[in-house]
Formats: structure tokens, C-alpha cells, sequence
């Protein structure tokens, strides 16, 4: 296979396979979340359980000043890679392309080299993450196999694309399909693994804050 | 002119001043990023050369790579060059044709076995050897007799150096690189569709004097190969900067903006467009308006558009997204429904524990 060959099959039939197991897996996967169904609470509603829960839903995007003052750290670089990964995936235009055609509307993008920039310093975020993952203890007792898949197959697209971008390593189009690939590797793990947070997290915020609603209490 | 001339000899024959002929020296040792030292060097090697004897082979091409190399230097010394080396046999251009042709090309490796030079363009087809013949020789058997005794050869042309068009899917002839069939003599590929006539002398100079040139993993020469398209673009700011032409028309294609967003291929090309320019200098596709189309590299014909970005994925994502979405709800419903008849199962199964029966443990 050459590098061409290898580039149009990460374009064409590997991109396919991905999205299929990407959009068919999140839908599953909410399925078997919302077919769970709940137990009826029969206590008399103190409050809006749908306001309590929308509430909680923006609430807790910000730390409160306790989690924040106890981990920083955590805090801090997960924002800063989350922030990150949106400007790359969302504001670089060759990334928006590929939004243009799948959903058939684009968006404007940012400068490349602010792209290259903000690219770098997410990568030093999740070097970051995983270093203090390594030498925490407790977090290391915590962790598991699954816990460093998803770290590895979020923190390689950002490498390849970094090194697509910059061409080094192998020749440019072999280097766009591994990136590609890494891409698709995470599309199909997505909605199988802790990833799944991208869209259960508003899901989970609102429960809680449902019930607190309900009961008239903050959440 | 005679044939142990050497090349000095030759150009002084033909009134080429000595100024004209250090002046080409230079233009190549610059086209070549060497240092001016090497200029003498040059000139010195290329003038105590003999002519060296060259077999133009031409297989399933357009002939668009001589028509490159003849039309678009006229008059220039890289003309003379070519007419200086002893061109003994190239079908397009020699006047001889038939038997006589044929001679002439098994008297030039005659002659000159183990030291003449094979250029060749087009690729080869290996589906019937009927589908290109010359002379009745079919064009596997050809290139395997004369390249026996060659010193080198230079793949001149996308086709001849990776297949090219004809190797395009579903490639119906079979057609091969000359490197898939030649595997124990020095290739050098000079890709392009065609390849820039002041690159096939280059390259043709920087073998004569220097012998093998340094080769990437594609076997192209560095010296005219090294650089991405991209890399010397003169629109690159406006890519650095995220502005792009959206269609052929707009305000940014006027302006001059970036065409990756139209397909351009500069980013995965390896090629002196950029900087040596064609039709003298004068310009480059992308100077002109339109994206690379990525032709000095292999199967640019097969790419996924011309005008499709490199980015983008080739298949319909909105469709297999709605088809996957409409399994994930049959496969979701299903699941579901089994999760929901467990848990069913398992209230029924439920035994409430009592106080009696709290106490009787105890």
C-alpha cells in the first residue's frame, strides 16, 4: 500500500466505518441510559426539578472556590486542554472542512500558527495530566487500563496533527493519514469509554440537579 | 559535429560565448542551492565531457514531457545542451524511423556500453505486451534490452517514475513504474506532469558532474525535490494566516488568498514549481489562479478530487451519519428493552426482608 493509497483509505472506507460506529454508538449508548427509565418519586415537589436541573447543568461548568482551592491542579489543566482541543478540532480551518462536509455548513477559522500554538500547549497539558496521573499515588491506585486508552487515543491525534501540520517524521501524506487514523481510533473507541463523558456529562448534571430541584435544595 | 567532441568543444563550434555558458553554470549550481565554488566545478567537468551518449525511451506517455523539455526552453542554452548530448535515439524527434531508428539505438549501445545514459517517459504495461509496442518490440522487452548496458537511468515524468495516468484505477493496461521492472541499476525519478524543463537538464547536469545525486525515498533529487510546494508558496502567509478563496471567483481569489480550500495539494507535494517557476520563469499554477494538483507524486491521479482538500474525508458523512443513527436506534431499543426486562426480572425476584426476619439472624 502506498502513502497515497493508505491516505484514501483513511478518507474514504476507514472514515466511513468510524462515523458509523461513532453516531450508532452514542445513540446506543443514550438508548440504554434513558430506557433505564427511573423510579417515580412520590414526595410532594418542593421545586422545578427541570429548573433545578438546567441549572446544575451551567452551574457546574465552574469549580466551586473548595474543588479549586484542593485541585488546581486538575482543575487548571483540564481546562486548559479541553479549551485547547475545542480551538483545534472546531477553529482550525482545515478541521472545519471536514464539519463544511459533513454538515454542510462552515464556519470561519482561526490563524494557523495560533492553532500551533494553542496545539503545543495542549499537548504539554496532557503530558501534564498523565505525568500527574503517574506520581499521584492515590490517583495511580485509581487508575486503570481504560484510564490511560483515553488519555492515548485523545492525546494521539493531537500529536500526529502537530506533526502533520509541521511535515516531520514521514512523508506529508502518510503522516495526514496516520493522523487521520488516530482521529478514527478515537471516533469508534468514543462512545465505549470514559469519552462518553462529551455527552452523558450534560445528562448526569442534570440528574443531579433534578433531584435537588425537586426537593427545593441547591445542588 | 562530431561525436568525440567534447561538450567545450561543441558549444565554442556553435558560438556559444564562454559568458553564456558559465552564466548556465551558475543558474544551475543556484537552482541546485549549491555554493558559487561549485560554479568553476561545473563548468570545468561539463567541458572536458564527452558527449555522452542518451536513449530517450518513450512508452505510454503523451508526449507532454518532451514537449515540455523541447518547447518551453527554445533558444536558451539548456537547449543546447540537450543537442549537444548525444541524443541517439528519441522516436518524437530523431528523423530516422523504422529499422534505421531501431539501428541507430543498438549501434549507440554499442558504442558506448556500461556509460550511456536511458532517459525514459511514460510507463510500462505489463496487461498485454501488445498495448504499446515500438517497432514490434513490446515495451517490457525493450527497456529490459536497452537498459542491460545503461550507466543510469532517468524516469523522466510522473508515468515513467510511478505509473502516472495510465497506472490511474482501473489501470487496464498493467502499467508499471520503470523502478517496478529495473532493479539493478542507479534510477533517478524526475516527476511531473510534466516536469520542469530547467529540472530534466538540471537533474541531467548535476548527474553528468556530479555523478548520483543525494535521493529522497521516492528516488527524486533533493536538490530539485527537496521542498514542498507548500513550503515556497508565495500565498503561504495568507494560509498562516487563515485566509482562503472559497471558489474561483470570490474576493479571495482575487485577492490572491490561499487556495487549499479549492483541493490545492502544495502541502503533500515535492516539487521546484514554486521557485523555479515555469515558461521561463515566468509563473506557476498556483500563481495563476488554479490549486497543485500534486503531479509530481504518486497516483496524484487517484487523490480523491482535484478539488477536494487533503483534509477532507471522500465518502457522504451526513448519510452514513443518519443510516448509523437509524441502526443505533434499532440496536439501542433492543438492548434497552433487555436491560429493562432484567431489571423487571429482578424486582419480581425481590425478597422483602421483615423485622422478624432481621431478628431471627441476629
Amino acid at each position: 500500500m502506498t502513502d497515497v493509497e493508505f491516505l484514501l483509505w483513511v478518507r474514504g472506507p476507514a472514515f466511513d466505518i468510524a462515523t458509523i460506529i461513532l453516531c450508532a454508538g452514542i445513540v446506543v449508548r443514550l438508548l440504554e441510559i434513558f430506557l433505564m427509565g427511573r423510579k417515580p418519586d412520590f414526595a410532594e415537589p418542593r421545586g422545578s426539578a427541570m429548573a433545578g436541573g438546567m441549572r446544575t447543568v451551567f452551574h457546574r461548568t465552574l469549580p466551586d472556590p473548595g474543588t479549586l482551592k484542593r485541585s488546581s491542579f486538575t482543575i487548571i489543566t483540564g481546562w486548559v486542554f479541553h479549551i485547547g482541543l475545542f480551538v483545534i478540532i472546531f477553529l482550525f480551518v482545515p478541521h472545519i472542512l471536514v464539519f463544511e462536509r459533513a454538515l454542510g455548513v462552515g464556519w470561519p477559522g482561526l490563524p494557523s500558527n495560533i492553532v500551533d500554538a494553542v496545539t503545543v500547549v495542549t499537548i504539554i497539558a496532557l503530558l501534564a495530566v498523565l505525568i500527574h496521573r503517574l506520581r499521584d499515588p492515590v490517583l495511580r491506585l485509581l487508575s486503570e487500563f481504560n484510564d490511560y486508552l483515553v488519555w492515548a487515543v485523545t492525546t494521539l491525534p493531537v500529536i500526529t496533527g502537530w506533526l502533520a501540520f509541521h511535515r516531520v517524521g514521514a512523508a506529508p501524506p502518510a503522516l495526514i493519514g496516520i493522523h487521520i487514523l488516530s482521529v478514527e481510533l478515537l471516533m469508534v473507541l468514543f462512545p465505549f469509554t470514559k469519552l462518553s463523558h462529551a455527552f452523558t456529562l450534560w445528562i448526569a448534571r442534570w440528574y443531579n440537579g433534578a433531584i435537588a430541584g425537586y426537593k427545593g435544595i441547591k445542588s | 559535429m562530431k561525436k568525440d567532441q567534447t561538450l567545450g568543444e561543441a558549444l565554442r563550434s556553435r558560438g556559444i560565448s564562454r559568458r553564456s555558458f558559465l552564466k548556465f553554470c551558475a543558474t544551475t549550481a543556484s537552482m541546485m542551492a549549491l555554493p558559487p565554488s561549485m560554479i568553476p566545478v561545473i563548468a570545468e567537468t561539463l567541458e572536458k565531457m564527452r558527449r555522452p551518449s542518451v536513449i530517450w525511451l518513450s512508452f505510454q506517455e503523451c508526449t507532454g514531457c518532451t514537449e515540455s523539455i523541447t518547447r518551453s526552453n527554445s533558444a536558451t542554452i539548456e537547449d543546447l545542451i540537450f543537442n549537444v548530448i548525444s541524443l541517439d535515439y528519441h522516436h518524437t524527434l530523431q528523423a530516422a524511423s523504422g529499422e534505421a531508428a531501431e539501428a541507430a539505438r543498438k549501434a549507440a549501445m554499442e558504442e558506448n556500453w556500461g556509460k550511456y545514459l536511458v532517459v525514459v517517459d511514460g510507463s510500462i504495461p505489463t496487461g498485454n505486451p501488445g498495448f504499446s509496442t515500438i517497432a514490434g518490440i513490446s515495451n517490457v522487452d525493450m527497456l529490459a534490452e536497452t537498459v542491460k548496458g545503461a550507466a543510469a537511468i532517468v524516469a523522466v515524468g510522473t508515468c515513467a517514475s510511478f505509473g502516472g495516468i495510465p497506472k490511474a484505477d482501473p489501470n487496464p493496461t498493467g502499467a508499471v513504474s520503470v523502478s517496478d521492472l529495473v532493479t539493478d541499476k542507479p534510477i533517478i525519478n524526475v516527476p511531473g506532469c510534466p516536469p520542469i524543463p530547467v529540472v530534466i537538464t538540471g537533474v541531467l547536469v548535476q548527474f553528468l558532474t556530479f555523478g548520483l545525486p543525494e535521493l529522497d525515498s521516492l528516488s527524486r533529487p533533493k536538490a530539485f525535490y527537496g521542498q514542498s510546494i507548500h513550503d515556497r508558496c508565495y500565498r503561504r502567509p495568507f494560509y498562516d494566516k487563515g485566509l482562503f478563496a472559497e471558489s474561483f471567483d470570490d474576493e479571495g481569489a482575487k485577492k490572491g488568498w490561499c487556495l487549499y480550500k479549492l483541493g490545492c495539494k502544495g502541502p503533500t507535494t515535492y516539487n521546484a514549481c514554486a521557485t523555479a517557476k515555469w515558461n521561463d520563469g515566468t509563473s506557476f499554477p498556483i500563481e495563476a489562479g488554479h490549486p497543485c494538483l500534486g503531479c509530481s507524486e504518486p497516483d496524484f491521479w487517484d487523490g480523491g478530487g482535484f478539488y477536494k482538500s487533503i483534509s477532507t474525508p471522500t465518502g457522504d458523512i451526513g448519510r452514513n451519519a443518519v443510516y448509523a443513527a437509524g441502526a443505533g436506534l434499532l440496536a439501542g431499543a433492543a438492548i434497552g428493552g433487555v436491560l429493562h426486562a432484567r431489571k423487571q426480572a429482578a424486582v419480581r425476584k425481590h425478597q422483602r426482608a421483615t423485622i422478624d426476619d432481621l431478628g431471627e439472624e441476629s
